[in-house]
């Protein structure tokens, strides 16, 4: 267990300067101008390019540049200093501000999927084909099919507007209740998902040799899927809500942006706006190590979920 | 069992570094306490709050709280005095500043001409990096301090004459100095703001002190809100509201959901998605003031399918523009038919003339004769929401000039720059101006000079350039207008662009708040905003 773990971290410090250069290589390849989209639609002096062409190392170009720039930059981050975005704001200090509110979020939606999720999913397995089965798929089938673009704004309007249920922005430092309809929205894609994974999976299990063994040694029911079938149920379900954590971090600029959380999505969603590559590189950075490490998790809780899987 | 056990130990140390990782900081970030009594102010988050480094109307709006300006504009736009005492010229070259007695910074220290001359150093000191650097190339000096190791740190024409006067001397006569002024780099800062002479503390951006009718509470909030108070000690007149709160905003939609439920007060600029129900969505809280900024459509003079000026002409009379302001804009824009923005002083309707009007027939008629391109192609940056009035542009270009138009999206307008710099064939591009300051002088010489800072088309008239130029010398403001029209004649001639249409200010506010009202530069005044009780 402990050499897996080794042998993942080990694994994990590839992984993450892989994609750091992947991500790098793709912002800056991708980038125009940057000086003259950080100045905007005003004409750039030359005083000011050469001040910023040399604050941010553009006089080396090409190939060589290039990794002259990635080489400097990972200097900086192995000393934990992500650098200053072009607006020379620390980035360290972006994503402090950022970070506990898009992890707020994050949690709730994650929370919403869990917990009517899997329930829902749970309910429809044990129960398939009723009329409950049959409606949930229905409506997670709706839910899917909405973009989160469109998702979004609609309920702000319906339930923060018109019938004021909720504000109808968070803010930046917003209560639990102002993150409560933005966590909903964010968390009602991977909510469906999860239902419908649960719901197969369940479905499948409690065909299982060893339910009707458990049945036919008289367990109650409740204990049955409770104890047997869940369990073994949850592992795809696990599988797919780790990953989702990631997913739900840098997925949120959309619902960032209409609920007006400054959160991590706001800022990589400003920074690919103004070309902003230091921003953009660096809260990639951060997200690739949050999925690494939420990865590792959900590998490490296979074992806690179904004790024949084993790590050497 | 063991195995297990081990795997939920190591998880869960994992799962809770994680969390506590992301939490730790958390909390600190705004929790400056929520005033019911403040006045809530979309804005975006300012790329600066230091003067001379500040050119977008967000960080400008937060320092027209902060600050006093030497003049501001009166309703005929012309200056008036607001921290000066008066400025004066006997020969349009030296000016003399004095300024009022009586202010004070928000810590305390009294306003000196020193305060002027080393904020306007320090913007001008190229290795500084200032936005606004070139707003004072005009004052003698000012090259000295350009490039990569300057000859100077001070600028030779700025001169203290005692506490309260100084004089700035400039290259050469220009007869609107006292309007430019008015503008945002000209502000002073205090001793405070500096750690050593013509060093800027990096603290000082965070919570900028000015001398003007606000001052900061706690500092900048970033991607958050900067909250401001009334200044006490502030001579002029004084704000109707106590407190401010500047509350940022990545998306306009969000705002504007926030302005329907009352939770946020003034928004400076309806999104163009709800242009078509904000009237009915806000009643008489939907507000329209006029505004200075420009549309127009600008040719490569240098590409020779539009060198001939009758091209350009065709195509002008080729567009329906009160159509388009009607269909596209919903009426929050004007038709263009003058190269000036109609709120200055020396506006002229229609000076583009006949080639101003929509006359289809005519269009065709010159545009054939002048041998136009059989394909008309116009480029536009995709982010900017100009698709539609592009795509109607271009309808109209083919239905009434019988030939091909598209319209062309590149994904910034600094790439469609850098293209049209590099000379690359992009067909006619769109332009937007708004003005720093309501002279007439900073819609021509910028635009169309053949040196100007923002000539893309690569215009270039020499008479044009003596106009402007005879212009900012004059000896009175009459003289200089009417070098100006002559000036503008000529581009009526030439027509190196088309316009297109002038700006409104489209804004709505809650309910809460009245006498709401918004300058020539977007910004909403706020001495007179009131709370509604």
């Amino acid at each position: 267990m402990f050499r897996y773990i080794l042998r993942r971290l080990l694994q994990m410090v590839l992984a993450f300067f892989g994609t750091t250069l992947i991500v790098y290589a793709l912002t800056f390849a991708g980038q125009g101008d940057p000086i003259q989209a950080l100045a905007g639609e005003r004409p750039v002096t030359p005083a000011q390019r050469a001040y910023l062409t040399e604050k941010y190392n553009l006089d080396q170009t090409g190939v060589g540049g290039f990794f002259y720039r990635y080489f400097d930059y990972v200097k900086d981050l192995l000393q934990g200093n992500l650098g200053e975005s072009l607006t020379g704001r620390s980035i360290g200090d972006i994503l402090q501000q950022a970070w506990p509110v898009t992890v707020r979020l994050a949690l709730i939606a994650l929370a919403v999927a869990i917990i009517f999720g899997v329930t829902a999913g749970v309910l429809a397995g044990i129960r398939r084909a009723s009329i409950f089965d049959n409606s949930t798929l229905v409506l997670t089938l709706l839910v899917l099919g909405i973009p989160t673009i469109v998702l979004a704004p609609l309920a702000q309007y319906f339930l923060g507007v018109k019938w004021q249920l909720f504000p109808p922005t968070a803010g930046s430092d917003p209560t639990f209740y102002a993150l409560l309809l933005p966590g909903i929205v964010l968390g009602s894609l991977s909510l469906a998902t999860a239902l419908r994974l649960t719901r197969a999976s369940v479905a499948e299990n409690l065909r299982a040799d060893y339910v009707r063994t458990a049945r036919s040694k008289g367990l109650v029911k409740r204990r049955i899927v409770i104890v047997h079938v869940l369990r073994n149920s949850l592992i795809p379900v696990v599988t797919f809500l780790g990953v989702e954590l990631g997913n739900l971090m840098s997925g949120a600029i959309i619902t960032e942006g209409v609920f007006n959380i400054p959160g991590v999505g706001f800022n990589l969603f400003r920074g690919i706006r103004t070309e902003d590559g230091p921003l953009v590189v660096g809260i990639v950075s951060v997200l690739v190590v949050v999925y690494l490490v939420s990865n590792l998790v959900v590998d490490v809780l296979y074992a806690v979920l179904d004790p024949r899987i084993r790590y050497e | 069992m063991r195995v297990r056990r081990l795997a939920a130990w190591t998880a869960l140390p994992l799962a809770v570094t994680l969390g506590l990782a992301a939490c730790g900081s958390g909390g600190d970030g705004g929790s400056g306490g929520s005033d019911s009594s403040a006045v809530s102010i979309q804005i975006a988050e300012p790329k600066h709050l230091v003067p001379t480094n500040t050119t977008e109307t967000s960080g400008a709006q937060v320092l027209t709280g902060l600050f006093s300006p030497l003049v501001d504009y009166d309703a005929q736009n012309k200056p008036y005095e607001v921290a000066a005492q008066s400025i004066t010229s006997s020969d349009n070259k030296v000016w003399t500043i004095k300024l009022k007695d009586g202010f004070t910074f928000h810590n305390g220290e009294k306003v000196t001409s020193e305060d002027y001359i080393n904020a306007w150093n320090y913007g001008a000191y190229a290795p500084n990096g200032q936005d606004s650097n070139f707003f004072f190339e005009k004052i003698a000096g000012y090259a000295d301090l350009q490039g990569k190791a300057p000859k100077a740190k001070e600028m030779s024409g700025l001169k203290k004459v005692d506490d309260l006067t100084f004089t700035a001397t400039l290259s050469e006569p220009y007869i609107d100095f006292k309007t430019t002024l008015g503008y945002t780099a000209f502000y002073p800062m205090p001793d405070a703001a500096f750690s050593a002479p013509g060093v800027l503390k990096d603290s000082y951006e965070q919570a900028p002190i000015g001398q003007g009718p606000f001052k900061m509470k706690g500092t900048w909030q970033h991607d958050s809100k900067i909250d401001v108070e009334r200044y006490d000690a502030y001579p002029g007149e004084k704000p109707k509201v106590k407190n401010i709160e500047f509350r940022i905003y990545q998306q306009l939609t969000a705002a504007y959901a926030d302005v329907l439920a009352d939770n946020l007060d003034v928004l400076p600029t309806i999104p163009t998605e709800s242009l078509s129900t904000a009237p009915t969505d806000l009643g008489d809280r939907y507000r329209t003031s006029p505004m200075s900024s420009f549309q127009f459509l600008a040719f490569p003079t240098f590409d020779k399918d539009y060198s001939n000026p009758d091209v350009r002409k065709a195509i002008s009379m080729a567009i329906d523009r009160d159509e388009i302001t009607k269909s596209v804009f919903k009426g929050s824009q004007t038709s263009a038919r003058s190269f000036v923005s109609p709120v200055l002083p020396g506006y002229r309707e229609n000076t583009a003339g006949k080639a101003g009007e929509f006359n289809p027939t005519e269009a065709k008629k010159l545009y054939q004769a002048a041998g136009g391109p059989s394909k008309i192609v116009i480029s536009y940056n995709g982010d900017g929401g100009h698709k539609d009035w592009v795509d109607a542009t271009v309808n109209q270009l083919k239905a009434n000039l019988g030939v091909d138009a598209v319209g062309s999206a590149e994904p910034k307008f600094a790439d469609l720059l850098t293209k049209v710099e590099k000379k690359t064939p992009v067909g006619a591009f769109r332009m937007g101006w708004v003005m720093d300051y309501p002279t007439m002088e900073d819609y021509l010489g910028p635009l169309y000079s053949t040196n100007g800072s923002s000539n893309y088309y690569g215009y270039s008239n020499p008479e044009f350039d003596k106009l402007v130029k005879e212009g900012s010398a004059a000896k009175t403001q009459d003289e200089a207008i009417a070098k100006y029209q002559q000036a503008e004649d000529l581009l009526a001639k030439d027509m190196p662009v088309i316009p297109l249409r002038f700006g409104e200010n489209v804004f709505g506010h809650s309910s809460k708040v009245k006498n709401v009202e918004m300058d020539l530069f977007q910004r909403v005044n706020l001495v007179k905003i009131e709370a509604a009780s």
